[in-house]
């Protein structure tokens, strides 16, 4: 592989808080030097990247693929394609597959399969129930041998309170986090989004804030109980924000993630019934997203976490009862957050990439996240000033259910290194 | 007269005032039509309607239909049972088959909120909501409308209190757009738990008890207690639910004045209204369901491109 020297570009790595201008140097799939006088090998390729961002590459800690099972709305290399176009160098599968995650030969396929694309990293999480079933642990200690970095039975919460208890337990042994989708079923059944004014005006059911609320409050109280890492899957209302700064002030191991479009779309994205504003939990009111959005900037919530969640275009193509939840998210997750949050005021730009890349991997300690010399190459470029409208029918990912179609957008991921090779280049 | 409805009739939020008082007003020369031995105009020769129930619907189905035919309009009714509907086609393709088969009209019956809406973004005939979901039940409240009219000479300041389930209730809804952009005074009574999230930020009135309402109201627009409510736990029974919420005979009597009712049917009776009261001098029940006709005309007419100024002659056939 030639040398590589991103010349000239506002390096950012959170992980040693280094943020100037400088080169960087990739030789052998490794980052081999960052400063001015990195040199330029004979044969390198020189990238000038003056004006743009070179940071870590980011990594999202929940996306949905659909393999195997549902292999027409995404495959592990597509979603891993899409991933690389959305400046990600690792993501992390969630195991509601079909069949279910939960088991090693399962998260080896996943592994397989990521290795076969050879694009960003898959790294699977393991489902923290037998068929998602919320009844039998799965073998936690089996699927974290054959990859899995984190349990999960996302899609559906962990409703039974023993069961929670003793995964919270049971993972300890191997030092993984069970990562919850917070959600009180009986409150939430047959809700298809906020409940709030705006579905008493529309005539849908909406799912409280107090659905999501009980269960963070269950989950950080059953973390404290058993010492155990409780990760707190796409946090969408303010009372969850005061639960988990009150939890983490108490030294509870919890960790939050929120994704771009709760903080940046609020329940009224669903009027005129939009399908493409159907996900769970459902966007909230301006108040949530305000205390999402100062969360973020304190560190109550870690990361940011796209919930990439594709739905064939013709399930959305219904009426807002009969449509899945859920969005696409790889590719619009930088451009919504940095334009959000980045311009809208609430981070720097060198928090918004700690928080979608270096305190994203710390959350499953995954590796990445940082540049210094040494560390493997993975690696992304961004634009901050590149203004792009968002297109789905340019998407790498299989489906186009968004509801940012026809945004305007500031910033995007320009090129994309997994350890040193190009995945992504959006010159290209 | 320069208001006109567009293309779809979904819900009254949509609408303006104006819009509003154009269809009642069109309304009224239209009532006559169902007063002749021979109950027909030429209005819509030649139109094609389809009326889409995919939930039951006896009342507002027929009212539909005469209204329909009484325009001189073709008309085929499906409903779910027994078509493609119920063989899992979707709503989309339903959507796409009518347009191929170039109808004029879809009157829409559906159990999902938003459907008449997305039926009319998907096709170029003309749509009418004929009750989605909990969304909105435009025909009946404009029916309501007219009632209210009809019995008391204007709509503007008359206090009318909806009572009853008013979560699940698209007839709520419909009636509290309609009515507060008339100008009424609008409240709602009933237990909380069939009481929406945010109600009185559309602007009207919360009482907890029947008595309350009662004392205030010029007009009670009670609505039917879905028998299902109970299983789905938000009463406990409906014998309490008479005790607590029934409007009786003797609860009435303590008004200040006698109050005019109101019911969209199908009434259960004895659950939240009773015989005495439904049957009374001051219900004007069955004149709702005459007045439902000659709306659900007006609405036809209106939507097919009908001149409001014209109705009169169009009951005459001179405009066709």
């Amino acid at each position: 592989m030639r040398p590589l020297v991103l010349a000239g570009g506002r390096v950012i790595d959170p992980s040693r808080n280094f943020d100037q201008t400088a080169d960087v140097l990739i030789e052998d799939g490794k980052i081999a030097g960052v400063g001015s006088a990195v040199g330029r090998p004979d044969g390198a390729d020189v990238r000038d990247v003056a004006g743009q961002v070179v940071a870590p590459g980011l990594v999202d800690i929940h996306v949905h693929l659909r393999e195997p099972g549902n292999e027409d709305e995404e495959t592990v290399a597509t979603g891993a394609r899409a991933a690389a176009a959305g400046g990600f160098t690792a993501i992390c599968a969630m195991p509601n597959t079909d069949p279910v995650t939960d088991n090693q030969a399962a998260v080896g396929f996943i592994v397989r399969q990521s290795v076969r694309a050879g694009l960003a990293r898959v790294y699977p999480i393991g489902a923290v129930s037998v068929g998602q079933k919320g009844a039998q642990l799965a073998e936690f200690g089996e699927m974290v041998g054959a990859g899995a970095v984190a349990v999960s039975d996302d899609g559906r919460p962990v409703v039974s309170g023993h069961l929670m208890r003793t995964a919270l337990e049971y993972a300890r042994t191997f030092e993984i986090a069970v990562a919850d989708h917070c959600e009180e079923p009986t409150l939430a059944a047959g809700g298809v989004m906020h409940e709030g004014l705006v579905s008493t005006r529309l005539g849908l059911k909406g799912i409280p804030s107090a659905a999501e609320e009980i269960m963070v409050a269950r989950d950080v109280l059953l973390a404290e109980l058993t010492g155990g890492r409780v990760h707190l899957c796409h946090i969408s209302t303010r009372g969850s924000v005061e639960l988990i700064r009150r939890a983490k002030e108490r030294g509870v191991r919890v960790t939050a993630e929120v994704t771009p479009h709760h903080v940046a779309l609020t329940d009224h994205a669903c009027e005129n019934y939009d399908t493409h504003a159907k996900m769970n939990p459902p966007l909230r009111e301006a108040a949530d997203v305000a205390a999402l959005r100062q969360a973020l900037k304190e560190g109550v919530i870690d990361c940011i976490a796209s919930d990439h969640a594709p739905h064939a275009y013709d399930e959305k193509e219904a009426a807002f009862d009969d449509a899945p939840f859920g969005i696409v998210g790889l590719e619009t997750a930088f451009g919504v957050a940095h334009t959000e949050l980045v311009l809208g005021g609430v981070l720097t730009l060198p928090e918004l990439v700690a928080r979608m890349s270096t305190i994203a991997a710390r959350v499953y300690g995954l590796p990445g996240g940082a540049l210094q010399p040494g560390a493997v190459a993975d690696v992304c470029v961004l634009d901050p000033a590149r203004h792009w409208t968002v297109d789905p029918a340019r998407f790498f990912t299989k489906c186009r259910n968004t509801p940012f179609a026809g945004r305007e957008l500031m910033g995007r991921p320009t090129l994309t290194l997994v350890a040193g090779k190009i995945v992504h280049d959006g010159a290209v | 007269m320069s208001a006109t409805l567009g293309k779809d009739l979904v819900g009254l939020e949509a609408l303006s005032p104006e819009q509003i008082r154009l269809i009642l007003d069109t309304a009224e020369p239209f009532k006559e039509v169902s007063e002749r031995p021979i109950k027909k105009v030429p209005a819509l020769r030649g139109k094609t309607i389809v009326n889409l129930f995919f939930e039951a619907s006896t009342r507002t189905r027929i009212s539909f239909e005469f209204a329909e035919k009484r325009l001189s309009a073709d008309t085929v009714n499906v409903a779910a049972s027994g078509s493609s509907v119920s063989k899992g086609e979707t709503l989309v393709d339903t959507a796409k088959n009518l347009e191929a088969m170039r109808i004029d009209m879809v009157v829409i019956r559906h159990g999902a909120s938003g459907a008449a809406q997305f039926l009319g973004d998907r096709i170029r005939s003309n749509v009418i909501n004929a009750g989605d979901g909990k969304h909105e039940h435009p025909t009946q409240a404009l029916l309501d409308l007219l009632t209210i009219r009809d019995k008391l000479g204007k709509i503007a300041g008359v206090r009318v209190c909806l009572v009853g389930d008013i979560l699940h209730s698209r007839v709520a809804r419909s009636n509290i757009w309609g009515l507060t952009k008339l100008g009424a005074q609008v409240a709602v009574c009933g237990p909380h738990t069939l009481m929406p999230r945010g109600i009185a930020e559309l602007g009207v009135t919360v009482f907890r008890r029947i008595e309350e309402a009662i004392e205030w109201a010029d007009v009670l627009n009670v609505l039917r207690l879905q028998l299902e409510r109970m299983e789905g736990g938000f009463i406990p029974s409906l014998r309490e639910y008479f005790r607590v919420f029934g409007v009786t005979h003797e609860r009435l009597e303590r008004a200040r004045h006698p109050l005019v009712i109101m019911h969209p049917g199908p009434m259960n009776r004895g659950v939240e209204i009773e015989s005495r009261v439904a049957d009374g001098p001051h219900s004007v029940i069955l004149d709702q369901v005459t007045n439902g006709v000659a709306v659900r005309m007006a609405v036809l007419y209106l939507l097919a491109g009908g001149k409001p100024e014209l109705a009169d002659a169009a009951k005459r056939g001179a405009a066709d």
